[in-house]
């Protein structure tokens, strides 16, 4: 335990899902105007109950192997990042929807559309990993 | 000694202390300093590398410090508030006193998922949401809509019945106790209740709605109930894990506390359903 710090963790994580959304927004200026298309890889392009669901695969290189689990696709709902995670399992969890897991990114994406309701995602933002619980107040 | 209680057994006057303590801190911003912390967590925990609020064997000693920093806050307002557990195999409905106007308020309008009674309806101007995975400022819920059932007490007794704490991989795949309780695998215990209150309580900033509490309450002491039954099992893993919280580590963000010095709840507090210990008054 404790071979990383969190702080180290977390900015390792971010870093590489900010490479993957230049790669995925380069990417889908091309088949931007196509309504709906499941592209064989993973790629997603579709407008689903009005919002624009753009998912990009992982890129699979580098990180081989998948012992940290780092290729993670980049999930876009109207163009503002979808925080997701993979379970042991190869199930799909996202950050709007917890506790609920899902088959694939794409139905965990259309979960989190209907549960947006209309509503734009806030940005996760790395956060203070410091965490001032308690003690400060 | 603090004494946690059934939140279906308080008093109004309990109701009403427990009720403006949260929302003191949430005009103080302490409150949202407690759901940032969780919402990193469970963003940052992953079952292919570090891991300590959630999907592993800390995520029951990591609940119950996270309970303890909080209930200390709630009582820096007010010394006589405890935090209630709701035992949700009892209180299963949405028409249970947990959602009345005078405690939680109820589920959310069809429309916009919006709570519109009680204290911590955004009409009553004292519960803005701002730490949200999205942009709505208002608490939202859907009790018993995404999925219809909240766990039976046959459910919570097979896990309970479970004698081994965890098991390698010591993540959402494992077998035994905690992953069970947690509900990655079987019958789906603490999750499902997330998924069942529905709005906030379902997404990793689930502790905007202050039943969070509640529930990790009763989470806690089913953990307590576990160790009763089991008295010669005790957590795992031992030592030398990697991206695991060992029984003797140190667990983030206090860096200062192990699960070994979370695993007896009697040194912080005890259960209304249980006798106060031999020599209680101590400690805290």
């Amino acid at each position: 335990m404790n071979k990383i710090t969190r702080r180290q963790a977390l900015g390792a994580s971010v870093g590489a899902l900010s490479a993957i959304g230049l790669i995925g927004a380069a990417a889908h200026v091309a088949n931007a105007a196509t309504p709906a298309a499941s592209i064989p890889g993973g790629t997603v392009n579709e407008v689903y109950q009005g919002r624009r669901i753009q998912i990009t695969p992982a890129t699979g290189g580098g990180h081989h192997g998948g012992h940290h689990g780092a290729g993670l696709p980049t999930v876009l709902i109207d163009g503002r990042e979808l925080h997701v995670m993979r379970n042991a399992d190869g199930t799909w969890i996202s950050v709007v929807n917890h506790y609920e897991t899902f088959a694939d990114p794409a139905s965990l994406a259309r979960a989190a559309v209907r549960e947006l309701q209309g509503a734009t995602l806030a940005p996760f933002a790395p956060m203070s990993m410091s965490m001032p619980m308690g003690g400060a107040a | 000694m603090t004494v946690r209680k059934n939140q279906a057994k308080l008093t109004p006057d309990e109701k009403r202390a427990f009720t403006n303590a949260l929302l003191e801190l949430k005009r103080t911003g302490v409150y949202d300093r407690f759901v940032t912390a969780h919402n990193t967590f469970l963003m940052t925990d992953s079952d292919f590398g570090d891991r300590v609020g959630h999907r592993s064997p800390s995520f029951l000693p990591w609940h119950r410090r996270f309970l303890l920093e909080f209930e200390a806050e709630l009582q820096k307002v007010d010394a006589k508030v405890s935090l209630p557990y709701w035992d949700w195999t009892v209180d299963r409905t949405a028409s249970s006193s947990l959602w009345a106007a005078d405690f939680l308020g109820g589920t959310g309008r069809v429309r916009d998922g919006q709570v519109l009674d009680g204290p911590f309806a955004y009409a009553a101007g004292k519960w803005a949401i701002s730490g949200g995975v999205d942009r709505r400022p208002y608490l939202r819920r859907a009790l018993g809509t995404a999925v219809a059932e909240l766990p039976t007490k046959a459910e919570v007794n097979a896990v309970l019945a479970m004698p081994v704490y965890d098991t390698a991989p010591w993540n959402s795949s494992s077998d035994g106790f905690r992953n069970h309780l947690e509900g990655w695998r079987g019958a789906n215990i603490h999750n499902r209740v997330h998924v069942w209150v529905g709005g906030q309580m379902a997404s990793a900033a689930s502790p905007n709605d202050p039943v969070f509490w509640m529930h990790h309450a009763f989470i806690d002491m089913l953990w307590a109930e576990w160790q009763h039954r089991h008295p010669k099992s005790t957590y795992l893993p031992g030592a030398g894990t990697a991206d695991v919280v060992d029984l003797k580590d140190t667990m983030r963000p206090w860096n200062n506390v192990t699960p070994a010095d979370m695993l007896d709840h009697r040194k912080f507090y005890t259960f209304d359903t249980e006798a106060a210990p031999a020599g209680a008054g101590g400690k805290r």
